[in-house]
């Protein structure tokens, strides 16, 4: 059977026998069973990759390459090391009578659709597809969001389902102006919409008709990146819902719609680049000026957050700000530094919310007023957030920094005058984290707080990572970010 | 060009573009429960309507099944939950008092006009027989997304949302003949899936807020107010 079925079909499988699982000790197992599973299973594929360069499926329903093969390994990784985390913490939830056993059935079945709903998001080769897998994972999530039932998750699965149902539906009303626009160049209805086919053609698509469909993808793909002043969603979803819900939605989800809104650029770009057409960097714009809106204004909200999930799932809206306008700027440079931060950033983002999730516990709530001594309380769970912290806001020599740095060097290159607006934004987001984590972490214990059963293996696991990626980047992967700077800008940045 | 130049089928696919329009409005400005979720009724038949229509023109058989794709589900299948849903809630004789009713219109005819303002450059490029099409799908899918700001009340809220996937469908089959086949089930699945969680989410914000007026969803802000509510 051709791997990239396997990987769909393990944690689909995984899902429905994790829905008929009574017993929430065993499918806690089960869940990190299936997730590793899935993991092994994209391995080979980007093994297969690896050796044989990019493939596209018989039926062209499925085409990996340079630019999704490592995201897929990373979604997998991620889909483990949350599940490692997720079995005591689940467990915790249900001690506190939070949840009952019947919704961490719904639990733990959610948590297998929403990664098969990213992985098929990644791997298909259908514009349509890919808007039908991103809409599944709000539909997977919006009700993990509201699993506690308390009126503030309702209401923040509530705003989570319309705002993203609201943004998601323009972007298949952009998808629709695609099909449209190679409906003329292809006659051929069933490729329309496939991404290898359009990419071939995309120099002859109308650039009128791709640079409305582009506004639209953009503001669609775009909530749910979480970019301003479409983020409402993101800080509540993430601070109501449970933590290893926060933690893939950070990690996860939001890379897959940048992804998307990647894969549409390329495909506007090249079409944008007829000679008669005045502004061929207009989608290259668009992601600049939204991103950058979004690195500025999340990172002023930092510092009025009194909840320490709300705080970081703003550090979330910053960085993908960030990865935005790098992949607006375009250019090898650029881009090849954007492609390191999402993988960085993702690693980074759900150590964070493990550790948080770890915090809360030991502190019993999440405001930031309340939470006080970690690191005298549980060493591990206080240095794993304050190294986490370090890492997020670009201290050398983690990963984050080594990203942040490509892509501030290519600011400065073609957009010097913006470099001060990006500096002092990272100064000010790395004092906004810095200033409530410090009590957090160093603070006077407060009377009777004991330290909980805590797993740091996946955070520690994550922040190894990022800082092996910040001092040396292993060929393999050199390779294929180079490859999928090729792809997206059309030159190799090594 | 004018409009006697247009063939038969094409005035007809231009009748059913201008009564889902129609339907769009009354939609916004209806304050009454069971006669909001008739007239989304109404809008789904129409544009089932018009894919049979476009399939009889184009003879594109496989949009035969999304007209009776869409006609089960968008005008018997949705209507009928809802129906089921707001008498179980006993919220049937409901009439929500819409702020501003007279500039909510205004503002929809503003989207319209602004539609077409969008549309042009595409209705020059396109060969297709059903050009005024786009802009007022176009034209759907905003003032549903109006509907959703202007409306206060969670049930009307999905009927905006729905009545914007109504808009979207009717793009994709005048301008397009449809959309590929799998992408269409996907679509379709997806909605099946949204319809049945709102349905869910009715209750809980029932349970919730003791009402289904999101007005009262107002615990998570960026407020100072908000957050000393929350303490």
């Amino acid at each position: 059977m051709n791997s990239v079925y396997l990987i769909l079909l393990l944690p689909l499988s995984g899902a429905l026998l994790l829905a008929m699982i009574r017993s929430p000790v065993v499918a806690g197992w089960l869940n990190i069973g299936i997730s590793v599973a899935t993991f092994l299973a994209s391995v080979n594929m980007a093994l297969i990759v690896l050796r044989d360069g990019p493939f596209l499926t018989d039926n062209s329903m499925f085409y990996i390459d340079a630019f999704n093969v490592y995201l897929i390994v990373l979604t997998s990784f991620v889909g483990i090391t949350t599940a490692i985390f997720s079995r005591p913490y689940m467990r915790y939830v249900l001690s506190e009578g939070w949840v009952n056993p019947k919704r961490m059935r719904l639990y733990h079945s959610m948590y297998q659709i929403f990664l098969v709903t990213m992985l098929l998001a990644l791997t298909t080769n259908n514009l349509g597809i890919l808007w039908v897998a991103i809409e599944g994972a709000t539909l997977a999530t919006v009700l993990l969001v509201s699993l506690y039932r308390t009126p503030e998750s309702v209401e923040a699965a509530w705003k989570y389902f319309v705002l993203c149902g609201v943004g998601i539906a323009q972007a298949l009303f952009g998808t629709v102006l695609v099909y449209f626009a190679a409906d003329h160049v292809l006659h051929m209805p069933e490729a329309g919409l496939q991404w290898t086919v359009l990419y071939s053609v995309a120099s002859q698509l109308d650039p009128t008709v791709m640079s409305i469909a582009f506004v639209f993808l953009l503001v669609g793909y775009g909530t749910k990146v979480g970019l301003v002043p479409l983020h409402n969603w993101l800080p509540d979803a993430h601070s109501e819902g449970p933590t290893p819900m926060s933690a893939v939605l950070s990690g996860l989800l939001l890379n897959v719609a940048l992804y998307a809104v990647v894969r549409c650029k390329m495909l506007v770009d090249p079409a944008l680049a007829d000679p008669g057409w005045g502004t061929p960097q207009l989608a290259g714009y668009l992601m600049m000026a939204f991103g950058l809106l979004s690195f500025v204004v999340a990172g002023l909200f930092l510092y009025r957050q009194q909840d320490i999930k709300r705080m970081f799932s703003y550090s979330s809206i910053e960085h993908m700000g960030l990865m935005t306008f790098a992949f607006g700027i375009g250019g090898p440079l650029a881009t090849f530094g954007a492609l390191l931060h999402m993988t960085v950033h993702s690693l980074t983002k759900s150590a964070i919310f493990i550790a948080v999730g770890h915090a809360t516990h030991i502190a019993g709530t999440q405001f930031i007023d309340k939470i006080r001594g970690l690191i005298k309380t549980q060493p591990a769970v206080g240095w794993g957030l304050l190294i986490g912290t370090a890492t997020i806001a670009g201290f050398p020599p983690f990963g984050v920094f080594m990203s942040e740095f490509l892509m501030l060097t290519a600011t400065m290159q073609s957009w010097p005058w913006l470099t001060p607006v990006l500096l002092s934004g990272l100064a000010i987001a790395f004092a906004g984290l810095f200033r409530n984590i410090h009590p957090m972490v160093y603070g006077a214990v407060p009377e009777g707080q004991q330290p909980v059963q805590a797993n740091m293996l996946p955070v520690a696991l994550h922040l190894l990572i990022v800082l092996w990626l910040g001092i040396s980047i292993p060929s393999f992967l050199a390779n294929w970010f180079d490859q999928a700077t090729l792809l997206i800008t059309g030159s190799h940045f090594l | 060009m004018n409009i006697v130049d247009f063939s038969l089928h094409e005035q007809a696919i231009l009748l059913f573009a201008a009564l889902i329009l129609f339907t769009s409005f009354a939609l916004l400005a209806q304050q009454r429960m069971l006669a909001s979720i008739h007239v989304f009724a109404w809008q789904g038949a129409l544009v089932a309507g018009a894919t049979v229509l476009v399939a009889i023109v184009s003879k594109q058989n496989h949009l035969y099944f999304s007209a009776a794709l869409t006609f089960g589900l968008k005008a018997v299948f949705l209507p009928w939950m809802l129906h089921r849903l707001v008498n179980q809630l006993g919220i049937q004789h409901h009439v929500e008092t819409v702020v501003r009713p007279a500039l909510v219109l205004l503002g929809a005819a503003a989207l319209v006009v602004f539609s077409y303002y969008v549309a042009l450059p595409i209705e020059k490029l396109s060969l297709l027989s059903t050009r005024n099409t786009i802009a007022v799908s176009m034209a759907v899918v905003l003032i549903g997304m109006l509907m959703m700001v202007a409306r206060r009340q969670a049930v009307s809220q999905v009927l905006g949302f729905m009545s914007m996937e109504n808009g979207l469908f009717f793009a994709a089959v005048v301008s397009t003949h449809g959309m590929p086949m799998v992408v269409e089930l996907g679509i379709a699945f997806d909605v099946l899936v949204a319809a049945v969680l709102f349905g869910i989410f009715f209750l809980q914000i029932r349970d919730s807020i003791e009402s289904l007026d999101v007005d009262r969803l107002n615990r998570l802000s960026e407020t100072d107010q908000a957050e000393q509510t929350r303490e």
